[in-house]
């Protein structure tokens, strides 16, 4: 490996470049201590054929060139040894010393605060992956091994929706960034930050031949490019820096979102260069003030909402923070008027009787005014898709009266791009507002406050009233939906959801995610806190749950006192059944409690729907589902698999009787700080 | 398209005729095998107890009449079985099942469900 050429290589031409250095003061923290490469050490360690031999060759041509007052040529035609050199196979030299590029790259990550870094380990990142772990003592970040980079991505993406903290993931900027991408497209749809840097080996004059160059690309960033809020390739130190303080601060600044750094594995390897060495710094990161809404535009969705006779707040991912939760409770209050929570992010607490999302049909159909509060899809909301049309097109139905004045308070519009269709459906709002929900709810609450006529006050308390009993009404019709089927064998997603909730109810739990249940938990579940609740994968792409439920539960390990728990959908966690060793390897305890349908469900029905509108019998082969849908013959025993990765675990259970008892001792050993997994075999949905 | 709802139609009625005469023969074991076969239990559930896919269809289901003809013309969400690929025998036979599935626990008198 050509390594010492390369730096030194660099060095030297640095050292032609920067004729007159300047001592600049150090405004790092860091750099005032580091011992500095000396241009003589350089020199010595020089051997064979060196770049200084091609200075040298270079002085004659300058020299002519002087004499004539004719242009100096820009590019020197090289000397025999040179082209000996070029042409032959280029002689190892002694390898440099001094500060390594990056280390002063572990003392910029070092400044921003970030717990973890999540990672598979790879060539392209060798030389941060060695600085991070014995520079920077394995500490701020801590290495986290992944078995893919989906988990690592997807970690990062659980964890912040726990504590609010982003991570970093650190890949092959290629082949590596390959397995990322989906889990990149689920942080970018759920508006989640993670730091994603991608390891590149770009001087393809230097690099290692064969693997390290199929590992390379000249912009790796490009398949990310679409859903990543920004990226960058930085080419100096002092270019990371910047670029790493800047990459954090955009994904951090609402509307929250991935971002990219493609890193170059010479200028990590480099030694620091001779004109950074005394100038080097650190910028400090100030956080950015989320987007309000505009004043005006708040003041016209007030006046209407105040003076409306049938409100409804719709939230999606309203809440980033518990605060996000308080300020919605107020508003509503402020209206009563009931909240939809569709549930991105724990907006609203279940138990208040303006939580009201299991009348979500009636409320739309009825409503005068309704506000939607970071919504993913507003045209779904107040339109419906009939999957049916003779024609092989869907239907598409109105939701809502004629009239119904439509506002809307987002931060999608912000960062909107136009390949992937994250965007959904086109809907025309009357008051539309770019911002942050969370961050307008104040201005929106006391423009609200004062804009409610003082004759309206009465109605509204009695808007509340009825509103407290639908909901007691609503809450006995959800029971008696959950207790159909209660003794069935496979065990319905209703039972399964309240055994978990038994064993859970009076720890402050957190459930990190929760497959396609039903919904049961939000429903039934007493569901308070910011955290009882995390939202779901934003892209609905597959390989989420698993690796973005252990990241979570990462975060309230390292919160404390919170109990994780997550509803594993089977498929999904055959994408990355390698995660369930990272949660055993880095002991994160959780509890995973499979929904185990035995099938990718939602194509079952797809793929029934397509041979009914056809007029044929769906072709079912040995299996439940039609052929090609079903996890079956033979069935996967998830309670082997992940005992063989170093959990805890117990299944397949099939008699509900059975699930109670399981689950108890799987809460112990939880509680113990181990996870375990409880495979369950259930009713589809 | 209008020619085949016609025809469509003709079919329904002669099928509805059939569909009771064997209602009365009808077996609940070979529907309940009928209902996982035509895929019924998909978005209704094993046993017909339904969820957001699907309403519920048991206990006490609606009158056959009323289900066959549901059944067989839908044009919502669910996807219509015309006779082609679901038999008035097989559809009897489901009903069978679905009567036969007996009322659940009163949902007040499950601890787990009153926490
Ligand atoms: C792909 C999903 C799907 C499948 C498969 C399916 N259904 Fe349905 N079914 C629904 C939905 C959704 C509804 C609610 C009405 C609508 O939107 O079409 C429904 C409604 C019904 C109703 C009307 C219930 C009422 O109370 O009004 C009956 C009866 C019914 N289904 C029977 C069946 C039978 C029998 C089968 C199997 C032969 C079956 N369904 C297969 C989705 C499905």
């Amino acid at each position: 490996m050509g390594l010492g050429i390369k730096g030194l290589h660099k060095e030297e031409l640095m050292a032609r470049r920067d004729k007159t250095p300047q001592r600049l003061t150090a405004k790092g923290p860091d750099v005032s201590r580091r011992k500095f490469l000396s241009t003589a050490a350089v020199a010595g360690a020089a051997t064979a054929v060196s770049p200084r031999d091609a200075a040298r060759a270079a002085t004659a041509p300058v020299a002519d060139a002087a004499a004539s007052p004719a242009r100096a040529p820009s590019a020197l035609r090289p000397s025999a040894r040179m082209a000996a050199a070029e042409t032959g196979t280029p002689k190892e030299l002694a390898k440099a010393t001094g500060p390594d590029g990056s280390d002063f790259m572990v003392d910029v990550i070092k400044t921003l605060d970030i717990d973890y870094v999540c990672s598979n380990p790879a060539s392209s990142f060798r030389a941060l992956h060695e600085s991070l772990i014995d520079y920077g003592g394995n500490r701020k970040p801590e290495f986290i091994t992944c078995t893919h980079e989906e988990t690592s991505v997807a970690m990062g993406h659980g964890y912040f929706k726990a504590t609010g903290k982003p991570l970093m993931m650190l890949c092959h900027g290629t082949v590596g960034l390959q397995h990322a991408t989906m889990a990149i497209y689920n942080a970018w749809c759920d508006r989640v930050p993670v730091i994603c840097i991608g390891g590149n080996d770009l001087d393809a004059a230097y690099r290692a031949p064969g693997v390290p160059t199929y590992h390379s690309a000249q912009d790796i960033n490009a398949i990310v490019r679409d859903y990543t809020k920004w990226d960058d390739q930085p080419v100096s130190l002092q270019h990371f820096a910047q670029s790493f303080v800047r990459a954090y601060k955009i994904a951090m600044t609402p509307p929250h979102e991935p971002v990219m750094i493609s890193l170059d594995l010479g200028l990590q390897q480099e030694p620091v260069r001779a004109h950074e060495r005394e100038t080097l710094y650190i910028p400090k990161y100030v956080p950015t003030a989320p987007p309000q809404a505009d004043a005006g535009a708040v003041r016209e969705a007030a006046r209407l909402l105040a003076n409306a006779e049938r409100p409804v707040i719709v939230a999606d991912r309203c809440a980033r923070t518990a605060n996000g939760m308080r300020l919605l409770v107020e508003l509503a209050e402020a209206l009563q008027a009931p909240v939809i929570d569709q549930r991105a992010r724990m907006n609203m607490p279940n138990s208040h009787y303006l939580s009201q999302s299991e009348r979500t049909a009636a409320l739309i159909s009825n409503a005068d005014v309704i506000i939607g509060l970071e919504l993913g899809d507003y045209w779904a909301t107040v339109n419906a898709f009939i999957d049916n049309g003779h024609d092989g097109l869907g239907v598409n139905e109105t939701r809502i009266k004629p009239g119904t004045k439509l506002i809307g308070i987002s931060s999608l519009g912000l960062v909107t791009k136009a390949n992937y269709q994250d965007f959904q459906r086109f809907q025309s709002l009357d008051v539309d507002m770019a911002g942050d929900a969370e961050a307008t709810l104040p201005a929106l609450i006391e423009a609200v406050k004062a804009a409610i006529p003082n004759d309206r006050r009465a109605a509204l308390e009695k808007r509340g009233e009825a509103l407290r009993k639908a909901k007691a009404d609503s809450h006995e019709r959800t029971k008696a939906a959950a207790a159909a089927a209660w003794d069935a064998s496979p065990i319905s997603t209703a039972r399964l959801s309240m055994e978990i909730y038994a064993q859970i109810k009076d720890l402050d739990y957190s459930l990190v995610s929760s497959g396609n249940v039903s919904g049961w938990p939000n429903r039934l579940w007493r569901m308070d806190k910011h955290h009882n609740w995390l939202g779901g994968s934003g892209g609905a792409g597959q390989g989420y749950s698993a690796p973005a439920a252990i990241g979570a539960a990462l975060g309230n390990r390292d919160i404390g006192g919170r109990f994780s728990v997550s509803i594993q959908a089977d498929g999904d966690l055959m994408y990355t059944p390698g995660a369930l060793w990272t949660a055993a390897r880095h002991k994160i305890p959780i509890l995973s409690v499979m929904h185990n349908n035995r099938g990718y469900h939602q194509e079952v029905m797809h793929v029934q729907r397509l041979a009914n509108r056809r007029n044929r019998v769906a072709s079912l082969g040995r299996d439940l589902g039609p052929i090609g849908t079903s996890i079956q013959n033979p069935d996967i025993d998830y309670a082997t698999l992940a005992k063989s990765m170093g959990y805890w675990s117990a299944g397949p259970i099939k008699d509900p009787a059975e699930l109670g008892p399981t689950l108890k001792r799987a809460v112990e050993v939880v509680k113990s700080g181990q996870p375990a997994l409880v495979d369950v075999w259930t009713q589809p949905r | 398209m209008k020619s085949r709802s016609v025809i469509g139609l003709a079919a329904l009625a002669a099928g509805l005729a059939l569909a009771q005469a064997s209602a009365l023969a009808a077996s609940a074991e070979k529907g309940k095998a009928a209902f996982v076969q035509h895929g019924c239990w998909q978005c209704h559930g094993y046993e017909g107890q339904g969820g957001v896919t699907g309403p519920r269809l048991a206990p006490n289901p609606i009158p056959f009449d009323t289900l066959s003809n549901f059944v067989r013309t839908t044009s919502r969400q669910m996807p219509p079985f015309r006779k082609e690929i679901l038999s008035d025998e097989d559809l009897a036979d489901i009903y069978a099942y679905l009567q036969s599935i007996p009322k659940g626990p009163d949902p007040n008198s499950i601890p787990l469900l009153n926490p």
